[in-house]
Formats: structure tokens, sequence, C-alpha cells
């Protein structure tokens, strides 16, 4: 069997602990994610999908359980070893880069961060792995499209060659066109580097077209796990994820009006 | 006014909008004419669908020009109606849904007290009747628990429920056209379907028309009679079902969706020089 890079477990998550408004977020949630898998956790908001991956890149206080990233167990601070073997990649392209400091001055700060020198010989590679020209240095993310954007996180992410990349909704505030483009780049990242990525979204199509394995989440807790196979045949082991099939028009019975055409009752 | 079944609800010819001395026009030669159907308008981002949707309903910044060869709704057309003409259009026999009900819908009101100023603004219901419409039509859009949700701000329902009161106040005049603009784009995939779904019902209750407004192709295509595709301000095309799609942008777009269905090692991207020849 290979390499197990991330292994989660009981991990469990209470916000506001001992007050009126104490929320239980995540319950108990175990799962592992062998070496070049990319593993899918689809649910709706409020669902705790996020937070899981939060806790994995070592952004929340507020878990107990076991998290093990590359065979090595890490707590709640990380040191910087620890920082480097996980990177994220957030929804919004938008608000996930400093307005104010060139792309180059992005891409190099995880670098400086981590205290391995100055960084900047490493951006115009960066630039051009992600399959933008190296003088996008020189802009600010405002000069940039959104594609081009979540392109810079994604270079970003990858500054410190981490073996695990954490994505959150990564391509959800893109049109679908580039949608296809942020994608296919994680796709043949994934395989350059065989790299481990857990991804977060909504999308049942999104996530099937990208995962080996998904995770179905509903309140806290897993009660679901699908398959490629299951996702492409549409077999699924519980009520929810067959609303959520349903829901993301891939169900057999998707409403198709133009088929109804006439039926309708409407029309000329 | 009473327009007989069988005419269009709304004619558009020639629509052009450009923004200030911008010679790009954003919308560029739209034509239309919609029945009491449901037609949906896809699109990328700046493709214009939007500007198109607002310029139906003179919305746009002062900035904008619109120009057509005609524009009309019902009896009158929309260019030559004066600013107070427009105001009692709008909301009664126009209505706009827009995408985020979180910032649609008046935070410092409640939910009760918004419906029941749509009622008194556009069927004139004062005081109790006003709040007894808001009642019964937020029960009509299927809210749960009506007494104690009336009494809610904005800020404590959820997404999709606040779509529901925006649906709601925009559906209680039966307006005769219904402008959805990215209806369900900030709410989950979940509730998207229940949305979608009632407004249908609802629109089809009030026999009304509805535009629908998405960059979301295959969701447009499960509740539309017909689609416009539009590229750079221009409707490359009309269709009514998606495998008619001869525009190489419309086959494009369809082939960038993931479909795990049929999976694919790596999705198919537009070839943006390819459609940069064609226009």
């Amino acid at each position: 069997m290979s390499e197990t890079m991330i292994e989660v477990r009981d991990l469990d998550v209470v916000f506001d602990r001992g007050s009126p408004q104490e929320n239980h977020v995540v319950r108990s949630v175990s799962f592992q994610a062998a070496k070049g898998e990319t593993l899918g956790i689809v649910g709706e908001s409020g669902c705790g999908k996020s937070t899981v991956l939060r806790c994995i890149a070592g952004l929340e206080s507020h878990w107990s359980g076991e998290i093990h990233l590359a065979g090595r167990l890490v707590g709640k601070e990380r040191s910087r070893d620890e920082l480097k073997s996980a990177q994220m990649v957030f929804q919004d392209p938008y608000g996930s880069l400093h307005p104010r400091h060139r792309i180059g001055m992005a891409l190099a700060e995880p670098h400086r961060a981590m205290g391995i020198g100055e960084g900047w010989n490493a951006v115009a590679g960066a630039l051009t792995q992600v399959g933008l020209p190296a003088d996008f240095a020189n802009r600010f993310p405002h000069e940039l499209s959104g594609g081009q954007r979540q392109r810079v996180a994604i270079a970003r992410a990858l500054m410190l060659s981490p073996p695990i990349l954490l994505l959150d909704e990564p391509t959800s505030a893109l049109d679908v066109s580039v949608q296809a483009e942020v994608l296919n780049l994680m796709c043949d990242l994934r395989d350059e580097r065989t790299l481990t990525l857990l991804l977060v979204s909504h999308d049942l199509a999104v996530i099937g077209h990208m995962c080996d394995r998904v995770l179905v989440m509903k309140e806290g807790v897993f009660v679901d796990e699908l398959t490629k196979d299951d996702i492409r045949f549409g077999r699924t082991h519980h009520e929810y994820s067959a609303t959520l099939f349903e829901a993301s028009l891939l169900g057999d019975d998707a409403p198709d009006a133009m088929a109804r055409g006439a039926e309708a009752g409407f029309g000329s | 006014m009473t327009v007989p079944e069988h005419a269009p609800i709304l004619t558009i010819e020639g629509l052009d909008v450009t923004f200030r001395r911008s010679t790009v026009k954003a919308v560029d030669g739209f034509n239309l004419t919609l029945g009491r159907e449901r037609f949906g308008i896809v699109g990328e981002s700046g493709s214009g669908k939007s500007t198109a949707g607002r310029a139906i309903m003179r919305l746009l910044p002062k900035s904008a020009r619109i120009e057509a060869k005609e524009m009309r709704f019902g009896g009158r057309s929309l260019p030559e109606c004066s600013e107070k003409e427009m105001r009692s259009l709008r909301g009664r026999e126009i209505a706009l849904i827009m995408q985020d009900p979180r910032y649609s819908l008046n935070p410092v009101l409640t939910v009760g007290n918004q419906v029941a100023e749509a009622a008194l603004l556009h069927l004139g219901l004062k005081g109790k009747a006003g709040r007894d419409k808001a009642r019964e039509m937020l029960s009509h859009v299927r809210i749960r628990d009506v007494d104690r949700v009336m009494d809610l701000y904005p800020h404590q329902i959820s997404g999709g429920m606040g779509q529901r009161v925006m649906i709601a106040m925009m559906l209680l005049a039966k307006p005769r056209l219904v402008i959805a603009d990215e209806p369900t784009s900030a709410l989950d995939v979940s509730v998207r379907h229940e949305v979608l779904k009632l407004l249908d019902e609802l629109v089809r209750e009030n026999n009304s028309g509805l535009i629908l407004i998405s960059h979301d192709i295959r969701m447009v295509a499960a509740f539309c009679e017909r689609i416009a595709v539009m590229y750079k301000g221009r409707i490359v095309e009309m269709l009514t079902s998606l495998s008619d799609a001869r525009h190489p942008y419309t086959k494009g777009l369809i082939a960038a969706m993931p479909d795990p269905r049929h999976p694919v090692r790596r999705l198919s991207t537009l070839d943006r020089s390819v459609l940069e020849a064609l226009s």
C-alpha cells in the first residue's frame, strides 16, 4: 500500500465551548488520504467541510483529535517544517491576495516567512509553471482576472513545494471556461509532483471530476463515501448524497424543460 | 390595460448599450420577443447578460447610453417612459430578483416589514392589511413558522430563506415580467433546486414571463424553454436544446463543464483565438 499522507483521527471541533452559542461543528471524523490521491469533501455551507480543512492547515485551534501529515503527528502550533507540509488555496482570489503587494511580492512571501532567503529567484519559475508570463511579477492583483489570480494563489501555495495541497472551493468564484483551465492546471501539477490534494467544494460535478474518492459531509459528520465510479453511475449509499445528486442536475430524472417542451403548457 | 394572451410581453429590437465615451458595445444588437415563457440568457462574466437585463428595467448608471430600435413592454415604449412611469412599472409590472439576498434585502427592516412595505407600495395595502398580505405571501413561498420569521432581520435568516423572501416581495404584485439575475448563485446546491422550482411555479401561476440570467448553462437548460447565448455583448446563438448547439462558443462552454458521468482526464477549454477570429 502506498504511503499515507494525511491521516485524521477523531477530529472534533467545538466553537464557543461552554457558552449558550456552543457550536459543535465537526463531530469526531476520521479519514486518510494516500500519496498522490485526490480526496474530496462535499457538503452544503455550514456542514463543517472548510473547518476540517482549516484544522489540517493549522488555522484553527479549537480542535481535539489527531492529525498526521506526511507521517508526522502535528499539533495546534506548527513548526516551520510542519507548516511546509501542507499549503492552502482559498476560494476567493480577490480576497486572498494583498491588494497593494505586487504579485512577485506575494509569491516571495512564503520564502521570507520561512526564513529561507528572499525568494525572488523562485518567482519567475513559479509563474511559468502555472501558465502565466514571468513579467506578471510586476503587476498588482487588480490588474489580473479572476482565473489569473487563482493561478497566482496556486503558485504561492506551491512555493515551498508542499507534498499536500488543501483546496477550499478553488473554482467557485470562476466562470466555467476558466474553471476548466484551473482544474486542468491542478491535475497537471498533481501528476507532475505526485501531490496529495484535499478538495472541498459544494459542487458535485467538480468534485466528481477531480477526486478519486469523495466524502459526503452533513452536520459535522461524514454520511457517505463515494468512489469515482459511484459518482459516474450515480450510486449513493445515503439519502443525503442522493439529494445532492439530484440538486446538481446530474441525476437521471433531472428536469429538462426543453425536452418537455410542448407539455410545459407555455410558449406561444 | 389588457393584453391579448398571445401577444408578446416584451419586444426588443436592436438594443445597444455603451458606457461613457467608450465605443465598445456592452450589449450589441440584442433582439428578443418574449411571450409567457421562461427564457434563459447565458454567457460568461462580462458577456453583457446582466447589462441587457438591467437595460430593460432602465436600472443602469447614468453613464450608460441605451439605444434601441424598439423596446416595448405591454403597450409602452420603455425608452420613452419618464422616470416616474418607470418607477411605477418597476416592482409592479417588471420585477428583478438579484443574486445575493444578503445585499438586496434592507438590513435594518424585519422581514415582515419589508414585505409589507412592498404591499403598501404596489397594492396600497396599509397597516394590518399589508402585514396580512405579507404573511400570506411568505407562507406562499413555503416559509414555515411565518409568524416567527416575520420578526427576524435579514442577517438572522439563511440565504435560501432570504431568497424566498425576495421572491415573495417581488411576486406579490403579480408582475407580468420577472427578471431573475443569477437568483441561485449565492445559494447552496441543495437549496438552489427548491428556490428555482418555487420561482418557476409562481411565475406559471401568475402567467408571467421569466428571464433567467445565469452563467450556469446546465441549470438554465433545465428550466427554460429557450436560451440565448451571449458572447461579447451579442447573442451568438438561440437554442431550444443544448444538443442543438452549433456555435463554437456554446460548444466550448458545454464542453468545459465537468461531468463525472463521462470522465475525462483533462477538461476542454475555450480556444479564444478561434472565437476572436469569428467575431
